[in-house]
């Protein structure tokens, strides 16, 4: 199997959707085959939620599953862990920050566990990570933290610079354009 | 011609916009929806979202006889709704085209069951495609109408979570507008009494019998089936998204039949393939229709030996099934909590669940957001069966065990699913002298399959204004005489309204009214903030179950409640249960 192969994860709400769209737009830009699957309805209210981006020469399924996917991009920590073994071997987790409580843990029949990024390394995965919350506010805006992490992926992927921010440009509101430019860069230039 | 890289769903709805389509009606339902939304931005389509699966199928026949091609998508248990029009629309036929999607739900990410439609299409004797790809799903779209008018027929489209909610790269061309077909007067045809529905069941025979010869061979030439002769050790006979994942696993090792129509199925373009190969799969997704089809035929196949009936397959598990291949993988050395869905921050839902918690009630639940309610901590449902199963059970519960247990049970339904089949319920109730309370959850929306209008929210499905539907009128005109509407962010009287209600012994119905907090147009209060010299870290605001709110352990080593000011709408719910008044503004 060639090509790329990207998870995207989070938390349902956080925006995930429009970082696949994007991923996805990047991609057939520079002439490439692609799937984008996504997650709608029910887990979209607050679940754990993933959606997967293949490029290639020809790509025929739409998923990913254990072990194939080159990037993890994850809006939230704890999600970084859950879909840790969708990783392929020498691939990379790109991850916010950011911790959000599941039920299970606010009720207290389950703990968060302690420096989840850190365990993700010791594991011997290449991690990096950002307060995307913080960088995106900088940015001028709390709702730029799927364009902050996209900058971080599009860094580590190699993806052509130019080609990111056209397919920025053409996807978001035009009044938002600005803000997530700068925002794409923070993470770009991390 | 333009490429677009475009969700399965949207393809179909550009399918039937290129088909020339002028009729959709349909009723949402998660991973469906999203044809219907996108077809009603084309304006040469009238679209609207019916109250119900049966009605949308009903409406698309009307159409259909009014020589209109027409459509309706629904998912897998939608059809379950719409299955008494589907049965008989087989015998009559069609003037238009007519074609049905029915999108299933392999791995319930949002449903109730796991069923198969392909065997709604075998007993309706109705004709089945399903496509791969969003190309196929907008292709066979079209495809289906222009059979649909060839051999006299309503079509189904079937579709997987998998094909409606995946984008891939799709070719789109121009509508083609046709004429109405004319309409004429033929109640041989379209009245099915039983001495034309004897006439009618012997034509639908012999279609099915031209269907299976035209899989066998027009099919080909039309790329709806396909054979790929490639290393032939291994055969694999695939429809739909399973033939992606077959390709993606096994690449040029192995020979395909792919199969773009899957009722009826091939016999002749089988038993060649098989003849082909040395060892050949059956590889499909929920039940083994192909592969008990191959029986029938004779053909030796392995399907269900090494595939199982439940969830959703990929290329690792095919590959590990057929190769004994296994991926590598790492993990982290600790326990991962689960993340199930919640009630957002927010929700009118959790105000209501909340006010009701502590009276130690049977809850008959239904379909949609508030299904969430059944978790931990609310636990606010005792059963959920399908929609519009709360108001008639919560009947049947209350007539098995009588006044007592109807004093202390009630129904919970939403606005959409109330109108979708709960009033029928409601009718029951009251003809029958039950005493059943039966409360509304009315948000003005249709919520979980993400935010649809409604006949009772006095929205087109464009955004147009139309006739709501007044529920309390209509609870009065079916003979409820006693009608009271709550705000359940007022707990306290919220919960004395339901208290009142349940001890009446005659049928209540509560209109718990309140907008989804996600609807642009509902204005929030300012975030809640917990005042941690009050706090004493008792934990009684966790129990409203509200994802904004969380512990902390603070520098002086005690653990206290938080409020997240990014997800906190300020609902107050979580006031109340405080008694030491440490949540507030402040």
């Amino acid at each position: 199997m060639n090509g790329i192969n990207i998870l995207i994860v989070g938390v349902g709400g956080q925006g995930t959707l429009l970082a696949s769209k994007l991923m996805g737009k990047i991609f057939i830009d520079s002439g490439m085959d692609v799937k984008v699957s996504e997650v709608h309805g029910m887990s979209q209210r607050g679940g754990s939620v993933v959606t997967y981006v293949r490029a290639g020469e020809k790509v025929f399924s739409p998923v990913i599953d254990m072990g194939e996917a080159d990037v993890i991009i994850s809006f939230e920590a704890l999600e970084s862990a859950r879909w840790l073994p969708y990783l392929k071997k020498g691939g990379t987790v790109i991850s916010n920050t950011a911790q959000i409580d599941p039920m299970p843990v606010i009720m207290g029949n389950a703990v968060y566990p302690e420096n989840v990024l850190g365990r993700i390394a010791d594991a011997g995965v290449k991690v990096i990570y950002a307060n995307a919350l913080d960088l995106a506010t900088q940015a001028g805006s709390a709702k730029a933290v799927n364009i902050v992490l996209l900058g971080m992926a599009a860094k580590v992927l190699g993806l052509n610079y130019d080609d990111c921010l056209n397919a920025i440009r053409a996807t978001v509101p035009a009044k938002t354009i600005e803000v997530n430019e700068k925002a794409f860069n923070l993470g770009y230039n991390l | 011609m333009e490429k677009k890289l475009l969700l399965g769903n949207e393809a179909v709805a550009r399918g039937l916009y290129e088909a020339g389509v002028k009729v959709i009606s349909s009723y949402p339902g998660t991973p469906s929806t999203e044809i219907t939304e996108a077809a009603s931005k084309y304006d040469e389509m009238y679209s609207e979202w019916a109250p119900n699966e049966k009605v949308a199928f009903e409406v698309a026949i009307g159409a259909s006889f009014g020589g209109a091609r027409s459509f309706c998508a629904m998912k897998h248990v939608g059809l379950n709704v719409a299955a008494d029009p589907l049965y008989t629309a087989s015998y009559i036929g069609v003037n238009g085209g007519m074609v049905c999607a029915v999108a299933d739900d392999p791995g319930m990410h949002s449903s109730q069951n796991e069923q198969d439609s392909r065997r709604h299409a075998i007993a309706a004797k109705v004709p089945m495609l399903e496509p791969a790809d969003s190309q196929e799903a907008l292709d066979f779209t079209k495809i289906a109408f222009d059979l649909s008018e060839q051999f006299d027929t309503p079509f189904l489209l079937r579709l997987s979570t998998r094909i409606s909610h995946s984008r891939s790269l799709v070719n789109i061309s121009e509508r083609a507008e046709l004429p109405l077909k004319e309409y004429k007067k033929d109640v041989m045809k379209n009245v099915m009494m039983p001495a034309m529905a004897k006439k009618a069941h012997v034509k639908v025979e012999a279609r099915n019998e031209a269907l299976a010869d035209w899989a066998d061979t027009a099919a080909f030439e039309l790329g709806v089936n396909k054979e790929e002769i490639f290393n032939t050790e291994i055969g694999i006979i695939a429809a739909g998204t399973t033939y992606n994942y077959a390709r993606e696993a096994m690449g040029e090792n192995a020979s395909y039949l792919k199969l773009g129509i899957v009722n009826p199925l091939p016999k002749k373009a089988i038993i060649d393939f098989a003849s082909k190969v040395k060892t050949l799969y059956v590889i499909e997704e929920l039940d083994d229709i192909i592969e008990t089809h191959c029986i029938k035929l004779g053909v030796k196949a392995i399907g269900r030996e090494v595939f199982p009936p439940l969830g959703e397959y990929n290329q690792s598990m095919i590959a590990s099934a057929i190769l004994g291949t296994r991926k590598e993988t790492v993990a982290v050395d600790c326990e991962i909590p689960p993340r199930p869905p919640v009630l957002c921050a927010g929700c009118p839902h959790r105000g209501l669940y909340y006010a009701l918690k502590n009276l130690n009630l049977y809850v008959s639940g239904d379909i949609g957001c508030y299904t969430l309610g059944a978790q931990a901590p609310l636990a606010m449902m005792d059963t959920c069966v399908c929609m519009g199963a709360s108001v008639s059970a919560l009947h049947g519960y209350n007539t098995a065990r009588g006044t007592d247990a109807a004093k202390k049970s009630i129904a919970v339904i939403g606005d959409s699913t109330f109108i979708h089949s709960g009033i029928t319920g409601l009718i029951d109730i009251v003809y029958n002298k039950g005493m059943s309370t039966v409360i509304v959850l009315d948000n003005s929306i249709t919520g979980m399959t993400g935010h649809q209008n409604n006949p009772l929210n006095g929205k087109t499905i464009k955004g147009d204004p139309t006739t709501a539907v007044n529920l309390e009128a209509l609870a009065k005109s079916i003979g409820i005489n006693r009608v009271v509407v709550v705000d359940p962010f007022d707990i306290k009287a919220t919960r004395e309204a339901v208290k009142a209600e349940l001890e009446a012994e005659e049928p209540s119905l509560v209109i718990s009214r309140r907008p989804c907090a996600l609807l642009k147009s509902v204005t929030h209060a300012p975030a809640l903030k917990i005042d941690a010299d009050k706090c004493v870290g008792c934990k009684m605001c966790l129990k409203v179950g509200c994802p904004a709110i969380s512990q902390k352990i603070f520098e002086n080593g005690k653990t206290k409640a938080v409020i997240d000011p990014n997800q906190c709408l300020g609902c107050g719910v979580c006031i109340e249960s405080c008694r030491l008044g440490a949540i507030g503004n402040n």
